[in-house]
Order: C-alpha cells, then structure tokens, then sequence
C-alpha cells in the first residue's frame, strides 16, 4: 500500500516536473483610482479577511485530522461509534451563522452605500460632469449633453469631478465597465441606467464590456482619461465645432455593426438624441447580424 | 416550400477545417464503434442487455457513458478556449476567428452542464439510491430507460451542430435580444433550444421518477430518519429539478416562440422584456447549480465515513443542512445580476440570501471534518477526491461569498474572476465528487476494483492543474478582466494567460490518467477482482448484495433496524461468527426491457433536426412516429416475467459463500 502511494506520487512528480511555472504582479481593482472602487475594495477586502478566519483553520483542520487519524499509523484513540455531540452540533451551526450574520452588515450597509443609482459624496459640493453612454455595435458612444460634443471609444473626464452617466443600448446587452474607477453596470435597449463614478487622479484607464455582445466583443474597449479639468475645458474646445456633427443620420451609420480602431470626436450633437435611442423614438439598430451558417462577420473601421 | 426547409449544402463547413476535420473524426469513430460491434456480432447483447434494458443499474452505468464523453467532448472545447487566448495576445488574432470561438464557449458551457455534469450525477444517483433503499428498482422502469434516450437525444443534437450549421454563438444561457431572430438569425440558438427542450423532458422525468421512488420504495423498516445521507441529498436534488425545470422548460419556449412565431416576450420591440429572460433563466439556473452539487455532497458523506470506519457524524444535523439548501436555493437566483441596477434593497435581500447558503455548507464540511475525527482514516483515492474537494472547495465558498456581496460582486462580475469562482465550486464540488462516487461503487458496478496507483496519479494531476488553471484566472479577474474574450488587448493580463493554458495542460495530464486507469484496471481486472461485494467495509445497503448486483438486486428485501442498515447486520454477523440464516427463497417478478425509449429518442431526435431546419412535414411524422410508440408500450399485454425461486436461490448461496468465516474474521471485531 504505501510502496504503490511512493510509486504514483513519484509517477506525478514526474510529470508535473516536465513543466514551469512562471508568475507576476499587476493593477487591478485593488488598485483604485476613485471613491466608488476605494469603497469597493474595502468592502473586498475585509470580506476576505471575514473569510479567510474560518477558512484558514478549517483547511488545517481536514488535512490534521485526516493525518492524525491515518489507518496506517493513528496517533488519536479510534471511536467508531462516535457520531454525535451536542455541544460539536452547536459550534458547528453557531460559527457559520455568527460569520454570515456580521457580513450580512456589511452587505445591507455596502449595498445602499455603493448602489450605483446614488450620487458620490462630493456631489454635494461639486456639480457631476453628465455623460451619456450608448453602447452600439461593438463600439462605445460617449454624449457630453452639457457640452455638445461626443466621443467614440475615447472618455475624457475631469480628474476630481464627479461624473453622472446615463446608460442605454442601441441593441443587445453589454455591461459598461471601468475596473480601476469601480462599478459596473448593465446597458439595454429601451432603459436607462445610471452610475456615478469620479477619477480622483489624472491618469489612463483601460475600460471594456464585460457582457458578450457578439461576434466583435473582444473589440468593444476603450480608454477613459482622466484629465485635469482645465485640460478637460481645452479638450472641449478643441473638440467643439470641429469634425463631423453627430445627427440621426451620423447616429444611424454610427449604429452599424463594426468596431473602431481609431477613437474619433463629434463636434456637435443634436440636442435629445440620447433620450431619443433610450425611448425607442430613434428604433433599435440592426445589431450584430451573426449567425447564418458562413455569413462570416468581419470588424470593419466606419467612416468617421 | 423547400423539401429540406432551410437545409442545402451551406449547412456544412467545408470552409472551415476545425469543425469540419472534428465532426468527420467523430463520426468516423461512431461509425468504426458500430461496424466493430457488428462485426463481433455484439449488437444482439447490447440491444437487449442494454439499450433496451430498464434496470437501473444498466441506465446508470449508460448516463455515465454519456457523460464521460461529453466531458472529453466539452473538455476540448476548453482546450481550445485556453489555447486560443493564449496564442492571441498583442494584437494576435490565434486560430479561431470570432463566429467559430463563439460557438467554441457557448458549446462548452452548455454540454458541461448539460450533458456532461447532470448525466454524471443524474447516473449515480440511477445505480446507486434503488441499492441504497434496499429494493429492486425505481418506480417507473421504462420511463426511466426513456429519459436517458431523450437526454442521448439532446447531447446528439449539440453535436450534429458542429458538423451541420452552427451551433449558439450566444453563450451557454442565450440572453436575449442576442438570442432573438433580429440578432441570431441562424440555426445555432435553435439547436440549443430543442436540445436543451428534449433532454429537458429526460431530466424532469428523472426527477419524478427518483421523488416517487425515494417516497414510495423504501425497505421495510427505512424510515426517512434511517435514509442513507446520499439518499437525502438525491432526495432535494431531484424535488429541486421538479420545482426548477418547468421553469427553464417555459423561458426557452417563450424565446422558441418569439423566434419561430414572431412573437415578443423578449425583444427589444414591441414591449418585450429581455430582463424577464435573465430573471427566469436564473430562478432555475441557481437552483441548477444545487442539483449538481446536492448528490455530490451525499457521496462525500458516504466516503468520509466509509473511509474512516464511523458513521456520518451528526447524521440529523446533515440532513437539516442538505433540506436547508434545497428551499433558500431557490431565493438567490437575483445575484447573477446585481448588476443589472436592482437598487440597494433588492442587491442586498438577495446578497444575504446568497451568503446564509454558505451556512448549511459550512456545517456539512464541519461534519465531514469530525466524521474523520476519532476515525482510522484510510487514504484509498474516493477518500484523496474528498479531501481534495473540502480544501478546494472552501475557497471556492469563498469566492463565492465576495461575489454575494453586491459592492464586489460591482467590480468582480462577468470577470474571469467569476469564472474561476464557478469551475472552482463545479471542478472542486461536483466532478470530483462525481469521481469519488466513480472510484467508490465502480467495484459494485462490475465487480472489481479500479487500479490505486493510476487513480492516485489522476487525483494529483487533476488537482494541480485545477490550481494552475484557475488561480491565474482568478488574479487576471481581479485585474478586470472579462470574460469570454477572443483576443486579449492588454499587456498586464498576458502572463496569466499562458500560465492558465499551462494548467489545462496538467489537467489533459489528469484526464489521460484517468482514462489509462480505466484501460489498465480492465486488463487487470483478474487481480483487482472482489468477489465479496463489499470491497470498502461498507455501510449502507449496496454493500449486501453481490458484484455486479443481480437484475433484482436483493434476493430477499432486508428489514432495516437502524440509520446504517448493512452496518448493523455486519456486526451482528461478526459477533455471532456467521450470517444471518439462509432465508426462505422466493421467485421475484422484474419488469421487462423494452426499446419504448430507444424508439422515442430515435423519432424525437428526428423531430429535433427537423425543428432547426424547419422540414416541418418530416416533424409531423417523427411527432406522430413518437406518439405512437407509447400509445404501443400503453396498451402492452405483459410488462413483467418471473425469475424462479432456485435462480434466486443459486445467487444468493454464492454470494454467501463467498462470505464464509475467514471473511468475518478479517473485519475484526469493530472495523
């Protein structure tokens, strides 16, 4: 018995030694670059630690008791009628519950806290940046309604600021995500949801769709730079009143399936647009037409 | 109208080598497999030893075929998927385009659950709850052997997909208004909805069979509170698959109708809603995730007591645990989306559900943990499959707390973080559960053991890869990446990937151990022979009868006296240095087989075919076809024969030969 364990634990040796292993550290949502994913991660992290305080001495105990009761050499006494104990039954029932009942506190606190409909602290003392997010086919559209310009696939936002987003869809779901900046939230047709984020430094953050939305989902990314607002104000300058203008006409190409290469800028907006696409005024985009046997889909850059 | 409806020769992917190089392989080997049993003249016996049979030892044996099959199937898929990231990284586009990797990852979640995981556990609890309850058969025989043909029926059609149109490019749970016709105008989410409907309708029945069976057919004696724990967790999984199918069963016919009749539950136009469809796929896909698990827990019961020669510590308390799980799973399905905007309210009700679950778990594994406590644990590979579960598995809770918690769950959704939480909790929980439950009761089902050494190496492998796949994709999760990528953009995220495709690497390692194990146990199987059937020093009722089980599985029913029935009459037996005295032998009537099943599967997966591609005259006569065959099997004149008393007789004194004394002795006085 033990020689055939020696045998197949050298044959697994073997061949777990004909590979390397490699690692390697980055930036992720434990690096946060705003109020929303700061809090996310607090709640991250102490929910870990909540966590790991039960299961740390639960795994030491299985591999424990499993060794120190082996058949081959047992060191404890052997009680094999030994199934019941009161007392076990009620440390046994009361640890879990006690564990879940304190993270239940920070689930409801966490959850009316950092529900993405409610505005951030500082927009009591700073008035949100408004942008409107559409998510089109497979590319993201962002509407500055205050400012009258739009961006494809590039966000610029004020560092310090808060930012109110409006969200909709031109067709299927996609999920609007930012992971250094937090939250993220789901886009459909037809509705409108809402986040609140702020970038607390200037800086560049990668930002994606996190639901598949067909064939060029893989493309559907974006940079949000964070600027300093008297950047951002020179942004819009120089975006205002140059290139093409975004109209239910530019909307419509805009909404055909393709994604973009090269991030591109509206100079200027028809005023109601958004609402227009989120109320079904402007009908849902022919979306991604996928699916007949070798109609194959190809990434194209629309013209701009 | 088109003879062949929407089908003609661009069906088939001529243009593309993968698919087209796969499915001719596949058929190929179907084929040979075919032609070789022919030709050895094995059909007769298969035909009526097994395709027809209605024992459920043989349907069980027959739904772990299946399954391991479409494991190695969904399994290549994964390959693929972990080899395709990996080779597209700056800007790489890898081998698999877009349309053909979408339908690469929406094929593999779908035969995993589907038709890999649920025949697996749906195949265990088929051999083993009838011989646990010590009588000779589930309630309703050929119903029984029909829904594993619909379930074949099911798997055959995803895979007739890669070689005839498509299949979903839409992920394994089509979220409309992708799924829906404006968006998906192909064949693919039409092959996964009438393969899912029709296996469907083999899982439901399933449940039914296996309620009525747990309710109704007991020994004498076993009262509920004398139920073997895997009977328990059989017993919620299957009440949840009666609750929870129907519910799956109405969402996919509302988007079949939406996609075939125009009409609009879940479009985008028209006051459709396509978060309904998320809402109701949910409310049964949670529970799902429960079915899965339930009966796995139930055979860690059994092995970590088998294993450590006690009985289950607190027997009631796992009982109230499994029952607790079964009713708040279904009061959790909101945390698939709390990220659809909820509100604070509704995210933390369902957060908070979600995470009181983890209660009735932690209370199960700390029984496992004191089962072993005061035990003589002995370390044979079901026992390395549990240990191995309960250390991977309680972070797989874990994780799957923070994602509970809506505020984490905000930044960690749809991420690859989420991924490797679920293969986390379905590798850790449910596959090596199941391979427990294979190593455990293979010897009951064929009468010799599975080989120690090989099954030693597949654990170590499969677990190590396990780690190496799905600890990097955990951290990349962190770092915000999503899933269900086809090319990956960003540089910080590359390391990881290579290395997760590393880990499937060891885990190819572990899958063809287990396969070498199989191989290698038959060639021996001489040496690994049992001929007691009870090769464990086992507990529950399973272990009385001989290996392989007779047809009838006991030659007389035992009367139970206690929560380990066969315990009970082993000590007895060992204390008065014989069995029990010879009993009085009867002839036992069994059912007989019948191809009513087979018949229904062969019209129905015709039906199936026909539905995707529309060749609605050939659906009316498969439909009819199928019909028929039960109105024949309704109005049959004899359903069952005899099995005279001497038969009976014979079989019995052999296995009780094979008792003797030297037996007895060699189990000592306790153990």
């Amino acid at each position: 018995m033990k020689g055939n364990l020696i045998k197949a634990g050298a044959r697994t040796a073997a061949i777990l030694s004909l590979f390397a292993l490699a690692s390697c550290t980055g930036q992720g949502v434990l690096d946060p670059a705003g109020p929303v994913s700061a809090g996310e991660r607090t709640i991250l992290l102490n929910s870990v630690v909540i966590m790991l305080a039960i299961v740390i001495p639960t795994v030491i105990a299985t591999l424990g008791f499993a060794f120190w009761f082996r058949a081959d050499k047992p060191r404890g006494r052997y009680l094999p009628d030994w199934a019941y104990s009161g007392r076990v039954e009620l440390v046994v029932w009361s640890i879990p519950i006690l564990v879940i009942l304190f993270l239940a506190g920070v689930i409801w606190v966490g959850s009316h806290d950092l529900d993405p409909f409610k505005p951030l602290e500082s927009e009591k003392r700073i008035k949100p940046i408004e942008v409107q997010v559409v998510s089109l086919d497979w590319k993201w559209l962002f509407i500055y309604p205050e400012q009258g310009v739009a961006s494809v696939n590039s966000l610029v936002i004020p560092a310090g600021v808060p930012v109110h987003f409006s969200l909709t869809s031109a067709s299927v779901m996609n999920t609007f995500f930012v992971h250094r900046l937090g939250t993220m939230i789901y886009t459909m047709n037809g509705m409108v949801s809402q986040i609140h984020l702020q970038a607390d430094k200037p800086g560049d953050y990668w930002g994606q769709s996190a639901q598949f939305s067909g064939d060029g989902f893989s493309d559907m990314n974006f940079i949000t730079h964070a600027v300093a607002p008297a950047q951002f104000n020179a942004w819009v300058a120089a975006t205002k009143g140059h290139g093409p203008a975004l109209d239910a006409a530019a909307y419509a190409r805009l909404s055909q399936q393709g994604t973009v290469k090269q991030p591109f800028s509206y100079g200027a907006v028809q005023p109601g647009l958004f609402d227009q696409i989120a109320t079904q005024k402007i009908a849902p985009a022919a979306g991604p037409q996928v699916g007949e046997p070798h109609k194959h889909v190809r990434s194209e850059t629309p013209a701009s | 109208m088109k003879l062949l409806g929407k089908l003609d020769w661009s069906a088939i992917p001529l243009d593309q080598p993968i698919p087209l190089l796969a499915s001719a392989a596949a058929g190929g080997v179907v084929v040979g497999v075919v032609i070789y049993a022919w030709v050895k003249g094995w059909w007769p016996y298969l035909w009526n030893e097994w395709i027809t049979s209605v024992d459920h030892k043989r349907i069980g044996v027959m739904y772990i075929i299946l399954a391991a099959l479409m494991l190695l199937r969904g399994f290549a898929d994964a390959v693929m998927m972990r080899s395709q990231q990996a080779l597209a990284l700056h800007g790489a586009q890898g081998y698999l385009p877009p349309e053909h990797y979408d339908q690469v990852f929406s094929a593999h979640g779908t035969i995993m659950i589907f038709f890999g995981a649920m025949p697996l556990v749906i195949g265990l609890m088929n051999f083993v709850v009838p011989l646990q309850l010590g009588v000779r058969d589930v309630a309703f025989p050929t119903w029984n052997n029909t829904g594993f043909w619909l379930t074949a029926t099911g798997a055959l059609l995803v895979n007739i997909s890669l070689g005839i149109g498509e299949f979903a490019r839409t992920g394994w749970l089509p979220y409309p208004p992708l799924s829906e016709l404006a968006y998906s105008p192909g064949v693919g989410v039409d092959y996964y909805l009438w393969a899912i409907q029709i296996a469907g309708v083999g899982t439901l029945s399933t449940g039914i069979n296996l309620v009525t069976t747990i309710l109704k057919m007991r020994a004498p004696g076993m009262s509920y509170l004398r139920m073997p724990v895997f009977c328990w967790t059989s017993l919620a999984a299957n009440l949840l698959i009666i609750a929870v199918f129907p519910i799956l069963t109405a969402t996919l016919a509302m988007l079949t109708l939406d996609r075939y009749l125009g009409f609009h539950f879940f479009t985008n136009d028209a006051g459709g809603m396509p978060m309904m469809f998320v809402n109701l796929i949910w409310a049964w896909g949670h529970p799902e995730v429960y079915i899965l698990i339930l009966p796995c827990f139930g055979i860690f019961s059994e092995v970590f007591s088998t294993f450590s020669g006690k009985p289950l510590f607190g027997y009631r308390s796992m009982v109230m645990a499994t029952m607790f799980i079964c009713i708040v799973s279904l009061l959790v399905w909101l945390h698939h989306f709390f990220t659809m905007g909820a509100g604070g309210d509704v995210n933390a009700f369902f957060g908070i559900a979600t995470s009181i679950i983890a209660v009735g778990t932690g209370v199960k594994i700390y029984n496992w943990l004191f089962t072993m406590y005061g035990g003589r644990v002995r370390f044979e590979v079901p026992l390395l499959w549990g240990l191995g579960f309960i250390i991977t598995f309680v972070f797989g809770g874990l994780t799957g707390v923070l994602l509970a918690v809506p505020p984490a769950d905000f930044v960690l959704h749809n991420s690859l973080f989420l991924v490797a939480h679920f293969h986390n909790v379905i590798i850790g929980g449910v596959v090596f559960g199941a391979f427990a439950g294979y190593e455990y009761w293979f010897p009951k089902a064929f009468g010799f053991r599975l080989h120690r050494g090989w099954g030693i190496t597949a654990f170590w492998l499969t677990l190590a890869g396990f780690v190496l796949t799905f600890t990097p994709l955990y951290i990349v999760g962190m770092e915000g990446m999503t899933r269900r990528l086809q090319h990956v953009d960003n540089p910080l995220w590359d390391p990881w990937i290579l290395l997760a495709g590393f880990g499937t690497v060891v885990i190819a390692a572990g899958v063809v151990s287990q396969l070498i194990q199989l191989v290698v146990s038959i060639r021996m199987r001489d040496q690994l022979r049992d001929v007691t059937g009870d090769p464990w020093n086992g507990r529950t009722l399973e272990w009385v009868t001989p290996s392989p089980p007779p047809t009838f599985n006991f030659p007389v029913l035992h009367d139970v006296h206690g929560e380990e029935a066969y315990w009970g009459m082993k000590q007895a037996a060992i204390a008065q240095e014989r069995l029990y005295d010879e009993p009085d032998y009867k002839p036992i009537e069994m059912p007989r087989n019948s191809p009513t099943g087979f018949i229904t599967a062969f019209f129905a997966t015709i039906m199936g075919f026909s539905l995707i591609w529309h060749i609605w005259w050939l659906v009316a006569l498969s439909f009819v076809g199928a019909y028929a065959t039960f109105v024949v099997f309704a109005w049959r004149d004899e359903d069952e024969y005899e099995i005279p008393a001497e038969e009976v007789a014979r079989i019995d004194r052999e296995r009780r030969a094979a008792r003797g004394p030297e037996w007895l002795a060699s189990l000592g006085p306790q153990a």
